[in-house]
């Protein structure tokens, strides 16, 4: 990719712009999830039902990308680098308003769960796995502005780690489930927001797919290496 | 999966039709173009796309030996059509040019009627037997250009009274109508509204089922729209050749990346 502006200046303004948005709307999505996870961990009502009100304004930034993206190919008929670049909004702000949405359900499940009984640690378990895919939000994004590939590629490897955490969780609340019956409606609830959580770490992923997509012009090829395994399991024991 | 994708740009035949090597190409003192190896293939549109002045009108009319009429011209390096050299000293260049038809920017009738215009190339080159044959050869290369309904009633009017598209149109049937192997285009709708230019870039998709057509153009979505093969020339270098969707989706070369995003190249 060439850094040279170009002739039409306005173009360059426009993209430049549509691209501020993506980083404003991963701010308000890195925000969602570091509180809705705190909201869980200390049970705090209003700090969830906040997350729940800030999702709007996710939303509308998703919509005015796509607007101006639209803008962007009817009027300048980007290619090459500039084609990537609207591509790419397009695609990272379609998966920053999923990652929201699923930090709005978080906040959603918190008004049940705070009625019952804390299940041991693993609302802390959770802030911690939250945190881990918020830092790889973070650092997908800095990718994506330097149009850093190694940064991109690392935040690629990192969503393994959170493949296992959630791997963990998921044995951990069969456990309790067989345990005891009263655990299950919480449990199921706290399963949830770890599949919610998961599932943000691969929307992480493909911004950074998108951020080697932008910088190469090639899609990563190589396979990630998936440790979702909870697919298969039938007993909390490790096969 | 693949059948699943856009076609439009698959090419249908790797065969080569013209060949450069080596092309060197002086104005006097000045070299226009540096060295040059390309080989474009049969029944493909290849653009030429590039900078004013980077070579690539000065290239295009290499390929029917137009340069033979400016005397300070001077083309060394090999350049063969279907493996003979054009240049070889055997090669009458009228009889190229019959073989390599060319369309300029500007629509250039014959200030004759619509029929004559269309005739006169298979008269001089002896292609019709008699009146009616004649008659078959023009119906079809206006067929061919995509103008016979608009025509047909008034063959006998000037053809310089034709609007530009037409004339155009008209331009591309006279091209035609000596049975050419390639079709050189040189800019041919830098002059048209974007109807008439729709309209000819429908025609150059139509006429890639039989011919080889090499078009210079300007206008990047033009060389998108309707080529399947894109040649970026800069200050006299090829500078990259290859699909036409690679080039405007993922360009190798960082010049040709400035040129078609529209920066300084």
């Amino acid at each position: 990719m060439t850094n040279d502006k170009h002739i039409a200046s306005a173009f360059d303004r426009d993209l430049e712009a549509v691209q501020a948005h993506i980083m404003k709307m991963g701010g308000l999505v890195e925000a969602a999830i570091l509180d809705a996870a705190r909201a869980l961990e200390t049970r705090d009502e209003d700090m969830a039902a906040d997350v729940r009100s800030r999702d709007r304004a996710i939303d509308e930034l998703e919509a005015l990308i796509y607007e101006e993206g639209a803008r962007l190919i009817a009027l300048r008929a980007p290619t090459a680098g500039d084609m990537r670049t609207v591509l790419s909004v397009l695609k990272i702000s379609g998966n920053l308003e999923r990652i929201g949405d699923y930090a709005k359900n978080i906040a959603k499940r918190n008004s049940v769960l705070v009625q019952m009984s804390p299940v041991d640690g693993s609302a802390s378990d959770l802030r911690r796995m939250a945190q881990a895919v918020e830092l790889m939000l973070k650092d997908s994004l800095d990718a994506y502005i330097t149009r850093d590939i190694e940064l991109a590629e690392d935040v690629r490897v990192r969503d393994g780690e959170v493949d296992q955490m959630y791997n963990a969780m998921f044995r951990q609340f069969l456990t309790y489930m067989m345990e005891d019956p009263r655990n299950i409606t919480g449990c199921m609830h706290l399963h949830f927001i770890a599949k919610n959580i998961e599932r943000m770490g691969d929307h992480v992923t493909s911004i950074a797919d998108q951020v080697i997509y932008l910088v190469t012009g090639e899609m990563p090829t190589e396979a990630r290496p998936k440790h979702d395994r909870t697919s298969m399991m039938a007993s909390p024991e490790a096969e | 999966m693949n059948d699943m994708r856009i076609t439009e740009q698959r090419v249908d035949t790797h065969e080569i039709k013209f060949s450069g090597r080596d092309v060197h190409v002086y104005y006097g003192e000045t070299e226009a173009i540096k060295g040059i190896d390309v080989d474009i293939e049969d029944k493909t549109v290849t653009a030429f796309i590039g900078p004013s002045g980077c070579g690539k009108s000065t290239f295009l009319r290499c390929l029917n030996r137009m340069n033979d009429t400016i005397d300070i011209c001077r083309v060394t390096g090999d350049i063969t059509l279907d493996g003979e050299d054009i240049y070889d000293k055997r090669i009458d260049p009228v009889q190229l040019r019959a073989k390599v038809g060319m369309v300029f920017q500007k629509p250039n009738p014959f200030p004759k009627s619509i029929y004559d215009n269309v005739a006169y190339g298979p008269k001089i080159h002896g292609l019709a037997k008699n009146k009616a044959d004649l008659d078959d050869i023009v119906e079809r290369a206006l067929r061919r250009g995509a103008i016979w309904e608009e025509v047909k009633d008034r063959l006998q009017e000037p053809g310089t009274g034709l609007s530009g598209g037409q004339q155009q149109r008209l331009c591309i049937a006279r091209a035609v109508a000596t049975e050419p192997e390639v079709l050189l285009m040189d800019e041919p709708c830098s002059a048209l509204d974007p109807i008439a230019t729709a309209q000819v870039e429908e025609l150059i998709d139509e006429l890639r089922s039989q011919y080889s057509v090499i078009i210079v153009t300007h206008s990047m979505q033009q060389a998108a729209r309707v080529s399947q093969k894109t040649a970026f020339f800069h200050l006299g270098h090829l500078v990259e050749f290859g699909e036409t969707s690679e080039i405007f989706t993922n360009p190798k070369d960082p010049r040709t990346e400035s040129y078609i995003t529209g920066r300084i190249g």
